[in-house]
């Protein structure tokens, strides 16, 4: 409309100063260092939004993975002044209160380029814990009913939460020390099957997750509590699936 | 005992479950009854006096040894594979030897203060 100020939606963002952002540049099988980036600080500014700042303003060959920029999708996890966080959802000014930001790629992860990392492993592990459900009806079938107030149900409310981000493998220690572990979130992914009252295969499940490889080799340390975006507490799932094992151990059903 | 890794980890994890509940119980009463004891200073004739021929506390801290027993090797194993990068075997036989030293040693002490 002619004649009419400009409103505070299309006026110059105001100097807010700038950022000092150290981030992980490296690809796979060469060794990486940090490089320094100075970026324009913006009001709700997310860790997502700085690093797009750098790939679009500063430096188009930064390779990095993001997706939805909502939390939904699980792709933008980084490594974030030392913590494992999703970085869509997570604000500046909560984690650089000093106006400095480090950012490296998640570890516990093969590197491919710079904040992108290889998530086969990690998905890989889902597979080998039995993270796929199998039922028996068809689509000629009814609807199975799943009690919304029933005890298994109720114990996986938190668990169904995940979306696969990986902060939780990043920051476990276990998986640090024993590679072959499955990692938190491959067994929370079986913690919620093996309580769907659907599901036909939680022997095998069992024993998927069953032995040093599996919930046995948690210390329970609750890193991936502390890190879960979604305030899901995996440990909770991996001491449910040990007295599983326990149970069925006693009885002779394990093996 | 079947070899079946699953199996055993199964079974070291509710052992050590079991022993620890125990363990648990057996500080609170050992550190209750030790600042109870000590008030107003304690000598080993005093302690002596009051374990020598108690079947009670020759029971309870014959119970406390046998849980350390069960409970300190399962955990040492880990520290051992995870830490110190051992293999299984390794860490097995290093655990076991441990555990059978405290257990010669725990119950030796708990005889000695029985005898007196």
């Amino acid at each position: 409309m002619h004649g009419m100020n400009a409103n505070a939606s299309t006026a110059a963002p105001a100097d807010m100063g700038t950022l000092k952002v150290s981030v992980w540049r490296g690809k796979a099988g060469a060794p990486g260092s940090f490089t320094l980036y100075d970026v324009p600080r913006r009001e709700s500014q997310t860790v997502l939004d700085v690093v797009t700042t750098i790939q679009r303003d500063i430096d188009p060959s930064l390779a990095y993975r993001f997706a939805c920029r909502v939390g939904v999708c699980g792709s933008c996890a980084m490594t974030v002044n030392g913590k494992a966080r999703w970085t869509c959802r997570t604000h500046v000014k909560s984690v650089a209160a000093d106006g400095v930001l480090e950012l490296a790629p998640l570890a516990n992860l093969p590197v491919i380029k710079d904040l992108a990392t290889d998530m086969r492993e990690f998905f890989d592990k889902w597979a080998k814990a039995r993270g796929q459900f199998k039922g028996t009806r068809t689509r000629h079938d009814d609807f199975a009913v799943v009690k919304p107030e029933s005890k298994q149900r109720q114990a996986v409310d938190a668990g169904i939460e995940c979306i696969g981000c990986a902060a939780c493998y990043a920051s476990c220690d276990v998986v640090t020390w024993r590679r072959e572990f499955l990692g938190p979130a491959a067994l929370n992914r079986a913690w919620t099957l093996a309580n769907d009252v659907r599901d036909v295969q939680q022997k095998e499940r069992l024993l998927a997750v069953s032995g040093d490889a599996g919930c046995h080799a948690c210390h329970t340390q609750g890193s991936c509590n502390e890190r879960c975006p979604k305030h899901i507490e995996p440990t909770a799932g991996i001491s449910g699936l040990k007295r599983l094992a326990a149970r069925a151990a006693v009885m002779g059903e394990l093996g | 005992m079947s070899n079946d890794p699953r199996i055993v980890e199964a079974k070291l994890w509710y052992w050590q479950r079991i022993s620890a509940m125990l363990l648990a119980l057996c500080v609170v009463v050992h550190i209750a009854v030790m600042i109870y004891a000590v008030r107003g200073g304690l000598t080993g004739s005093e302690i002596l006096a009051r374990t020598r021929g108690s079947i009670a506390f020759a029971g309870f801290y014959g119970v406390f040894v046998l849980a350390c027993v069960v409970h300190v090797p399962i955990g040492l194993m880990r520290v051992c594979e995870e830490w110190l990068g051992l293999n299984r075997f390794l860490s097995v036989t290093v655990t076991k030897l441990f555990g059978i030293t405290i257990l010669f040693l725990g119950l030796r002490a708990v005889y000695g203060v029985y005898t007196g």
